[in-house]
């Protein structure tokens, strides 16, 4: 990817607030990114840290209230999303930008048909008539990869296993050929030959279309094999970014760092007992003025409840959200 | 395990499970989706069986039957003895604490106008006579036992990320410490962190409690550590049962072999060498599955025989059952034991250790 490559999407100074009645909750703080033609951009990080809130930040796809997006900016096309109406929006979503819920069977619409809900964006979008639109719809079908895939346009969503759902939500995203696709676990619910199957197709549609991806998982073994970055969220902000590489051989963040040693393997020595991080993350009732792993961290020092860490470089297109200088590689363990 | 010591807790025999297809304006039954087409395993009490397959084979289906979420097609299940195939709702009821299920759906299966305590507790209101006051306490050790925080207990269930909805359903299910659960991609929601913070905690308690879990799971490294013995599925069937380090060191069914070949490893480099073995040919339908062997459309090695014959599931000489013309037929005996390109090594102890508890 030419580093010099002028971002399809960029984001800056994200954040998002859910007022409850606990309370206001920081979900996500500060958070910046840039994504070019034809980039995938894997997302990481630890449950509940912001990851889906993030995106659909972007899109103003969280119902508001009790969302609010306080302030940032996302660049798309020239155009500054957060400032744009809710009609111009719905124009991006679908259109330009194809959005993949991780929510498979909240996203579907129980009382259509799934043929349905795949043709209503070619419809609307892209002006095929209702028989093209249907043909259209078969083809992508089958593209991820559901047998029958023209008799089965007239099943309802529960009629489709967990999997063929979360195809469906990824047919829908693609039907418009978008620009940019942010793929929320979008293949959590997937067998391997099938997630398989699904990453060779997005492959192919980088390579035809130079289709820019942003795609969430806590599968470490994807993100190896598809992204080219890696983002590594925590606590509502962006610890991490690191070329994908560097993520494993040299990760920086003791959060990254923790987060490999807990993968199984299906090859080699099966452990005993699986490593965990110790703790909870803190719940976000107010902007995090130190830096929010401190209380799980093995490496936390007095300065870090002083001072939340800005991102800072650390090494080629590496930047860390952290006090502590990581020794370079990955085995020194903590602890 | 000590194969004398065995005592089946779940039997299943014959199970079958067919959705009707209707057409037309009156709903007219014109076939049968066959999602579970003939299953029979045993779940022996205090192992975790591992069910594994590609996605639409029927893997939910069949754990849903097997606890009688659905009144089934045909076929019959044991529990602890007792026929509970084709017992009624009321007789169902009582079973319950005994049974429960983590669903896959985490979303769908948590009503949305119940807090928390409200939806974790519901199981002890309806089922255990207790105190509020040790109701909460239940309801508390429950949250710190899938790591969600005490301070969530009043809130509801849109508030949450995908995961923590997940250790929501996994809370319910443990509430009134059923012997038997089937863990329906309990962890598919969670990072890796919490992934392995649940299944330690499954673990604690089958070592505790002496509990039994069916876990229907789609990644092979988490079943590969938290399984005792493994049944692969294929639509609606199951092609392979074996202990666990024999179906990842030595896989008998082509189906198997290509499942294992396709797991990706964390690991950037050897992502980009890995060597799959890339299914072709169509996917079948199971509202029409192919005649012969279910495979044999996108079998690797099929045989004249495979498209002409379905193959019995049938104890393979290493052990386990597996149902292909491969290992059944005579001379081919170690046809698949190569265990395919990216066979792991076996490792020299076998054992699972339930890590250092008590
Ligand atoms: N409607 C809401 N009201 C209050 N808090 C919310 C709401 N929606 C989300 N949150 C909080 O925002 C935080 C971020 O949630 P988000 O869904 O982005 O997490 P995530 O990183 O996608 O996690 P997961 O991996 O589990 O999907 C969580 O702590 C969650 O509890
Ligand atoms: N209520 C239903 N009506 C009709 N067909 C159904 C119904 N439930 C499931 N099916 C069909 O049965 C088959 C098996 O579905 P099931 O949900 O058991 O698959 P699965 O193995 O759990 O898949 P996944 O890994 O995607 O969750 C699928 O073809 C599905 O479409
Ligand atoms: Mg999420
Ligand atoms: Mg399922």
């Amino acid at each position: 990817m030419p580093d010099g490559a002028a971002p399809v999407l960029a984001v800056s100074g994200l954040k998002t607030v859910f007022r409850t009645r606990g309370g206001e909750i920081h979900a996500v703080n500060d958070v910046g990114f840039r994504l070019r033609p034809g980039e995938l951009l894997g997302v990481v990080g630890e449950s509940g840290s912001g990851k889906s809130v993030t995106m659909m930040s972007l899109l103003g796809l969280l119902p508001s209230p009790p969302a609010e997006v306080r302030a940032g900016v996302v660049l798309f096309d020239g155009r500054d999303l957060l400032k744009l109406a809710p009609e111009e929006l719905r124009g991006v979503r679908g259109g330009g930008i194809g959005f993949i819920f991780q929510d498979p069977m909240t996203s579907l619409n129980p009382v259509f048909t799934v043929g349905f809900q795949i043709m209503e964006p070619l419809r609307r979008h892209m002006g095929l008539d209702r028989r093209r639109a249907a043909a259209r719809a078969a083809e992508l079908l089958d593209l991820v990869g559901i047998p029958d895939a023209r008799a089965r346009l007239a099943d309802f969503p529960h009629q489709f296993s967990g999997g063929m759902r979360q195809r469906v939500m990824i047919a829908i995203a693609l039907a418009c050929d978008p620009r940019v696709l942010i793929a929320d676990e979008p293949t959590t619910a997937l067998d391997v030959t099938i997630q398989a199957q699904i990453l060779e197709l997005v492959r192919d549609l980088r390579r035809k279309l130079g289709m820019a991806i942003i795609w969430i998982t806590h599968d470490l073994g994807v993100i190896a094999g598809i992204a080219d970055r890696v983002m590594v969220m925590y606590a509502g902000q962006v610890v991490e970014e690191a070329p994908v590489a560097a993520v494993f051989a040299n990760p920086r963040h003791p959060y990254t760092r923790a987060l490999l040693e807990t993968i199984p393997h299906v090859r080699g020595q099966r452990a005993p007992r699986l490593k965990v991080i110790e703790g909870q993350p803190p719940i976000l009732l107010a902007a995090p003025a130190a830096c929010p792993f401190r209380a799980r961290c093995a490496h936390a020092m007095p300065r870090c409840a002083a001072e939340n860490p800005a991102l800072r470089a650390a090494g080629t297109g590496h930047a860390v959200a952290c006090h502590w200088d990581a020794p370079a590689g990955r085995e020194a363990r903590h602890g | 395990m000590a194969e004398a010591a065995r005592r089946p807790l779940v039997e299943v025999r014959g199970l079958r499970m067919y959705f009707p297809i209707t057409a037309g304006l009156f709903r007219r039954k014109v076939g049968d989706v066959k999602a579970v087409d003939d299953v029979s395993l045993d779940i022996f009490e205090g192992e975790t069986l591992g069910l594994v397959g590609e996605s639409g084979c029927g893997k939910s289906t069949c754990g849903r039957a097997i606890l009688r979420l659905y009144d089934i097609t045909a076929g019959s299940i044991r529990l602890d003895g007792v026929e509970i195939g084709h017992l009624g709702q009321a007789e169902l009821r009582r079973l319950r604490p005994r049974m429960q299920m983590v669903f896959q759906d985490p979303q769908a299966s948590l009503n949305p106008r119940m807090t928390l305590a409200g939806i974790i507790g519901e199981p002890l209101v309806e089922h255990a006579r207790m105190t509020p006051a040790g109701r909460l306490e239940r309801i508390y050790a429950l949250m710190d036992a899938v790591g969600l925080n005490r301070a969530f207990a009043n809130r509801y269930p849109h508030e949450f990320s995908g995961g923590q909805r997940q250790r929501i359903g996994i809370a319910r299910a443990l509430a009134l410490n059923p012997g038997f659960i089937v863990c329906d991609e309990p962890i598919a929601a969670l990072d890796v962190s919490i992934q392995a913070q649940v299944v330690n905690l499954l673990e604690e308690l089958q070592a505790r409690f002496g509990l039994t879990y069916l876990f229907i799971s789609h990644d092979l490294s988490m079943v590969r550590h938290i399984a005792t013995r493994v049944a692969v599925m294929y639509l609606g069937g199951i092609v392979e049962i074996a202990d666990r380090d024999m179906l990842y060191s030595a896989p008998l069914h082509p189906y198997t072999q290509a499942l294992l070949s396709a797991v990706p490893e964390p690991d950037p480099e050897g992502e980009s060498r890995r060597r799959r073995i890339i299914l072709v040919g169509d996917v079948p339908s199971p509202a029409r599955p192919p005649a012969g062997c279910r495979f044999s459309t996108r079998c690797p090695r099929v045989m004249d025989i495979c498209r002409r014959q379905a193959p019995e599931l049938l104890p393979a000489a290493a052990g386990g059952m597996v149902a292909c013309h491969l290992h059944t037929l005579q001379d081919q005996p170690t046809a698949g034991r190569t265990g395919g390109p990216r066979a792991a090594p076996r490792e020299p102890s076998g054992q699972i250790q339930q890590g250092e508890l008590r």
